[in-house]
């Protein structure tokens, strides 16, 4: 039976740089410390969570209205007009989508490279991962113009005998997006899965037992079922490995493949796939350092974990910042006058604001990440994280906005300035998000409390291992 | 349970079950119990535990089998599906481009392949599982919802045609189980 007396508001220290995981903990203080969180009483949530959650719920409304605007009056609502068809709706879409790749990259590649500081965070950053999926698919629905015929990207038989167009990237981004949501719902739910059935036998009220219950289909802990569930584990991890590479790949096909001078190149794929990576792990660091102090989790989510996610964080931007200096060096050194036209515009242009904040804010202030003092203060990192997720979605804006605003002739050069319904659906999906982290971290174990158990007995392993040597 | 019972006056067992501590103390006696001659038993652990599986004798699954089925069955879906759509059901000239354009395909295969052998990775491994499973004996026993919190918990099942009631619990206490009880089926 978890006892809520474990959760008392004692501070927890942190271990350190060196540890993913407090002192004194076994089996069952895991079990309880984490699904605790789950079975406090609402009335005693954080007042700082009740107030997040309630500030989210806000926005969440703000989605829904923002949408009514733009279903019944159409997508003249928004900023964007040719040149400019794509405005705040891809730019949205990209960064979204490009947040979700650290939680895959956290649960399935980590995973397989036995990273094993990984272990407190996947969960949360699967979770993370889908709802920002979530958002994502959001956008290139809504900017349709019809978005209830959206089913029409499907290959379905039709009255009509039409089908979808396969060659094009757009096509390949449906299936792309959709797969990975459900890919990634299938690896989370399959996570949850011996931890519901914890949660069945450990739950203080029998309603909360039944629910784990049905959740955790009849999970017993069999040494045989554990044997498959492994090798599926592996599989699966083993299968969105490359899919989320795949992803964002297909992303940027959307821009490459057109002959759009500052898409079409060649650097977009690796390029895109390294800043999605980047922003993801600047997402997981902005959520997880409140959260962690919130619900009094520095013994399971420790410096270790947020001291690996900031030079995993400085690394994959010093990749970014490699295709910023490529794609500015080939404009120039391929000799192509639209596009050398094109980046000397992105720079100098109207738009040369966005291209200044977004070098200060991905390439010019990370760099302090290096510094060993910078990355151990906990707040530092948290406003670095933030800085980061700024920079990223300006990068989304730079390569959307200032490629499409000055076309091949001049009289058809133009300027997008995002209305307030712009802003509305943008904001709106930050709360909609937000709001389903809320409800996460309330709902469902944040942490894999069966792979915590794991890291309990690899602890202890080494702990006999290193007396018996002595 | 207590063993004083007569054997008539028994509810039908679905086997004896032990608890240990520590996992290695449950691969031990799983080992111990493999080599006496049991064949039909599980063990129970909080977590995966390295070796457990096999020390019951249980070394090989066809999960990945049925993944690779499931992803050469989505690739070659995928493909097809393309191929059809552009060659036989929608033929469509595109400035004389053949209309078996199959570099084009394959971004939508590859993303087929990994669905289903992603979906087949899941329900495969429920369906082997035998889950969603609404009832199941071992939860009878009252110690038996530590299984999933940080007890290891050994159960020798009464199909095993070596299993009977009396040498198979003194068994399980020679093999240094705490708490041995009949588990009511």
């Amino acid at each position: 039976m978890a006892t809520l007396e474990n959760l008392d508001n004692k501070e927890l220290i942190d271990p350190g740089p060196d540890k993913i995981l407090g002192t004194g903990h076994d089996y069952e203080t895991v079990t309880d410390r984490i699904a605790g969180i789950v079975y406090l009483p609402w009335k005693k949530s954080p007042r700082k969570w009740l107030v997040g959650a309630f500030i989210s719920f806000v926005f969440v409304n703000l989605l829904m209205l923002a949408m009514w605007v733009l279903f019944a009056k159409g997508i003249g609502v928004w900023g964007v007009n040719i040149p400019i068809g794509w405005g705040f709706a891809i730019v949205n879409f990209v960064w979204w989508i490009g947040i979700g790749h650290a939680g895959t990259l956290i649960s399935a590649i980590l995973f397989l490279l036995k990273q094993d500081w990984r272990t407190s965070i996947n969960r949360f950053s699967e979770a993370m991962t889908l709802f920002a999926v979530a958002c994502a698919g959001m956008f290139p629905v809504l900017h349709l113009g019809r978005p209830w015929l959206a089913y029409w990207l499907f290959p379905y038989p039709n009255s009509m005998w039409l089908w979808p167009q396969p060659r094009s990237p757009l096509e390949w981004d449906v299936f792309a997006v959709s797969t990975y949501g459900t890919i990634s719902l299938v690896f989370w739910y399959c996570g949850l899965i011996p931890d519901f059935a914890s949660m069945r036998d450990n739950a203080p009220h029998l309603w909360q037992r039944k629910i784990y219950g049905i959740l955790g289909l009849g999970w017993r802990n069999s040494a045989i079922h554990w044997h498959r569930y492994q090798k599926a584990y592996l599989l699966l991890a083993g299968l969105a490995t490359p899919l989320v590479l795949s992803v964002h790949t297909v992303v940027s096909f959307d821009f490459a493949i057109s002959i759009i001078p500052g898409w079409h190149t060649t650097i977009f794929p690796p390029y895109f796939v390294a800043g999605a990576i980047y922003s993801g792990f600047a997402m997981v660091l902005t959520l997880i350092i409140p959260l962690r102090a919130w619900y009094n989790m520095r013994d399971l989510i420790t410096l270790r974990h947020i001291d690996a996610a900031a030079k995993l964080m400085l690394g994959t931007g010093l990749i970014v910042a490699y295709g910023y200096a490529m794609e500015a060096f080939f404009s120039w050194y391929g000799g192509d006058k639209y596009e050398s036209f094109m980046y000397w515009n992105r720079m100098t242009g109207p738009y040369g604001f966005s291209y200044a904040l977004l070098i200060t804010c991905n390439i010019a202030l990370p760099q302090a990440l290096w510094s060993r003092r910078v990355r151990h203060n906990i707040v530092l990192v948290w406003i670095i994280s933030i800085i980061v997720n700024c920079g990223m979605w300006l990068e989304r804006f730079v390569i959307v906005v200032t490629s499409l605003h000055r076309d091949f002739l001049p009289s058809s050069w133009g300027i997008y300035i995002p209305t307030k319904w712009d802003w509305a659906t943008f904001t709106g999906t930050l709360g909609f998000f937000l709001f389903l982290i809320f409800l996460f971290v309330r709902l469902l174990p944040s942490i894999s409390i069966f792979e915590v158990r794991e890291v309990v007995h690899h602890d202890r392993y080494m702990e006999r291992a290193y007396e018996e040597k002595l | 349970m207590s063993e004083e019972l007569e054997l008539d006056e028994l509810p039908a067992i679905h086997g004896a079950m032990a608890e240990f501590d520590t996992p290695e103390e449950l691969v031990e006696a799983c080992e111990r119990a493999y080599s006496a001659g049991f064949r039909r038993m599980d063990a129970y652990a909080p977590m995966p535990v390295t070796g457990l599986a096999e020390a019951i004798g249980y070394k090989k699954n066809k999960v990945a089998l049925c993944v690779l089925i499931g992803g050469i069955f989505g690739a070659c879906g995928g493909f097809g599906l393309l191929e059809w759509i552009t060659v036989v059901a929608y033929p469509h000239n595109v400035g004389g481009r053949p209309l078996n354009s199959w570099p084009a395909y394959i971004p939508i295969t590859f993303e087929c392949m990994v669905l289903i052998a992603g979906l087949t990775a899941l329900f495969c491994m429920l369906a082997m599982n035998g889950l969603p499973q609404p009832y199941h004996p071992v939860f009878n026993v009252q110690e038996f919802e530590r299984a999933s919190i940080d007890k290891f918990f050994l159960c020798i099942e009464s199909s095993d045609p070596q299993f009977s009631i009396g040498p198979t619990t003194e068994f399980l206490r020679d093999l240094g189980g705490k708490e041995v009880t009949l588990v009511p089926a």
